[in-house]
């Protein structure tokens, strides 16, 4: 069979696929992460937002924000790093609001994902993916 | 700029390629503090003759990180300029001074000086940089040691004393007596060097506004310095940014403190005459 | 002690009663992550900063614990509720058993 350039472009697709989503590998840690968070109970979209940059020019300071209104703590999770855990915020009596904004690394792109464990007991989540740019002369 | 579909087929193959929305330099206001408005895009300087308009290296940065240099406070650069101002009121050295010690008006006495060096200095003979005036001052009236080109301390203390022109245009003399200096650098800025051969111009003029790799080509402009830098978290000089460049197009860089890379920054620094000092910029 | 950890806050100086303000901490730390080698190739062990707190007048604003994921420089930004004059303390726990606070007054009135 000819090797053609349509087979090289397949081929280079499958592989970049892997190493474009490296959370593969991290998953189940991830899973970890959470369910020590929330006890194994059920975790609803809404109510909670994760804002992150779509595409983040450097992976050493990737500024974020969570915001879950009525929120005890919240949990930062970064499911393509080799440790997933981020952060835990935990809002005390004089909060005034459930949110913060940080500075995060993440090792590259990846789902971020931010659960919130709320008044009343239950948990919330959002997730984003965020594009971490490599490469070039920025030496 | 959104690339054409090729571009997008290519991308597939590409591990790092992506395909970036960044307009092209075309950057909102940048406004310091909600208060200082800096020139970050102007008409480029008469001896530029391929470039008719010069942008801050702000411009080609995503929002994100623009936002980090808006906010003194936001802006990590500034950890750095608080240790210069500690920094300040240190004694070192035999003599048993500190900065304030003869600079009785505080680091506000320094306000214009960013904007014009490097420049022709008659008593030392040639072409001095900041960090060649800090040293003078450490070394003959502070009797103590001379900071390392991009030491933490030297980078805090260009960071401080750069930021009392934070604003005012950048205005290097590159006639008279500094006019040796200048075509050498232009000479340098020109030249084709290393594995790559490849010159600055080849990126910074040339290819301004387009991508390396990953990489949003500015037009390499140095009102920005030092730079706080996301790959690197701290400041960085200009020289140690040339010195990184060199490495990158696997040519054998000068040496920080050279007088190949004064003449280079004095060039360099010319072909943003008129863009403003920003104190200390947040950069990739 | 880790070296040049300095911390820096910014809080209004004055509010009313029952305001909500704005703080932004930050404060100047390597965060060792742990996952960086040296030039053999060993690993640097994790050296950072573990758990941030905000405290007023001795009730709790918000505490964070820490991984090697935070950037250098760790920065934080969050909202408080001001009920009456007093005193904001930040308090920074590093692995190394150091402890880094920094407090700033608001007066209210």
């Amino acid at each position: 069979m000819q090797f053609t350039r349509r087979d090289a472009l397949i081929i280079g697709a499958g592989a970049t696929t892997v190493a474009l989503f490296p959370m593969q590998a991290f998953a189940a840690a991830s899973d970890d992460e959470i369910m020590a968070f929330t006890g194994g109970a059920d975790v609803t979209e809404g109510g909670i937002v994760l804002t992150a940059p779509e595409i983040a020019e450097n992976g050493n300071t990737v500024p974020v924000a969570v915001s879950a209104p009525g929120a005890v703590s919240i949990i930062l999770i970064a499911t393509g790093n080799p440790n997933p855990k981020v952060a835990k915020f935990t809002f005390g009596p004089l909060a005034g609001s459930q949110d913060a904004s940080t500075r995060i690394r993440l090792a590259g792109t990846q789902e971020l994902i931010a659960v919130a464990q709320m008044a009343d007991g239950t948990f919330a989540r959002d997730s984003s993916i965020v594009k971490v740019t490599i490469g070039g002369c920025g030496g | 700029m959104i690339k054409p579909n090729l571009q997008r087929v290519a991308s597939i193959v590409t591990v790092a390629a992506l395909t970036l929305s960044l307009n092209a330099a075309v950057a909102g206001d940048m406004i310091i503090n909600g208060e200082i408005s800096l020139v970050h895009e102007t008409e480029a300087p008469a001896h530029l003759e391929n470039i008719s308009t010069i942008y801050s290296g702000w411009n080609y940065r995503a929002k994100e990180t623009q936002a980090l240099q808006l906010d003194d406070f936001d802006n990590p650069g500034f950890l750095f300029v608080d240790q210069a101002i500690d920094q300040w009121e240190v004694v070192e050295g035999e003599a048993g001074k500190s900065c304030a010690a003869c600079h009785t008006g505080g680091v506000e006495e320094f306000a214009g000086l960013r904007a014009v060096l490097p420049r022709y200095d008659e008593e030392a003979g040639g072409i001095q940089s900041m960090e060649d005036y800090i040293n003078e001052c450490r070394t003959d009236r502070m009797q103590a040691d001379a900071w390392k080109w991009s030491e933490s301390k030297m980078t805090a203390m260009t960071a401080l004393i750069g930021l009392q022109s934070r604003g005012m245009p950048v205005n290097v003399a590159i006639d008279g007596d500094a006019a040796e200096a200048w075509e050498l650098g232009k000479e340098i800025y020109y030249q084709p060097v290393g594995q790559l051969d490849m010159a600055c111009a080849s990126c910074h003029e040339d290819n301004y506004n387009t991508y390396i790799r990953a990489d949003f080509l500015s037009q390499g402009q140095t009102n920005g310095f030092p730079a706080y830098r996301l790959k690197n978290a701290k400041l960085n000089s200009i020289h140690a940014r040339f010195k990184g460049c060199m490495k990158n197009i696997r040519a054998t860089p000068y040496k920080e403190g050279s007088d190949e890379f004064r003449a280079l920054e004095l060039y360099v620094a010319s072909r943003g005459n008129g863009l403003s000092v920003e104190g200390t910029s947040v950069r990739n | 002690m880790a070296i040049g950890v300095k911390p820096r806050v910014k809080v209004p100086k004055t509010a009313s009663a029952g305001d909500v303000i704005t703080i932004k901490t930050l404060i100047s730390h390597k965060m060792e992550s742990g996952q960086r080698k040296d030039s053999d190739g060993n690993r640097i062990p994790q050296s950072i900063i573990n758990t941030f707190s905000c405290d007023f007048n001795g009730q709790n604003v918000i505490t964070v614990s820490l991984s090697g994921a935070i950037s250098t420089n760790p920065y934080f930004q969050f909202k408080a509720i001001v009920p009456e004059s007093g005193d904001f303390v930040f308090t920074w726990n590093d692995d190394d058993g150091s402890v880094y606070t920094e407090t700033k007054t608001i007066s209210v009135g």
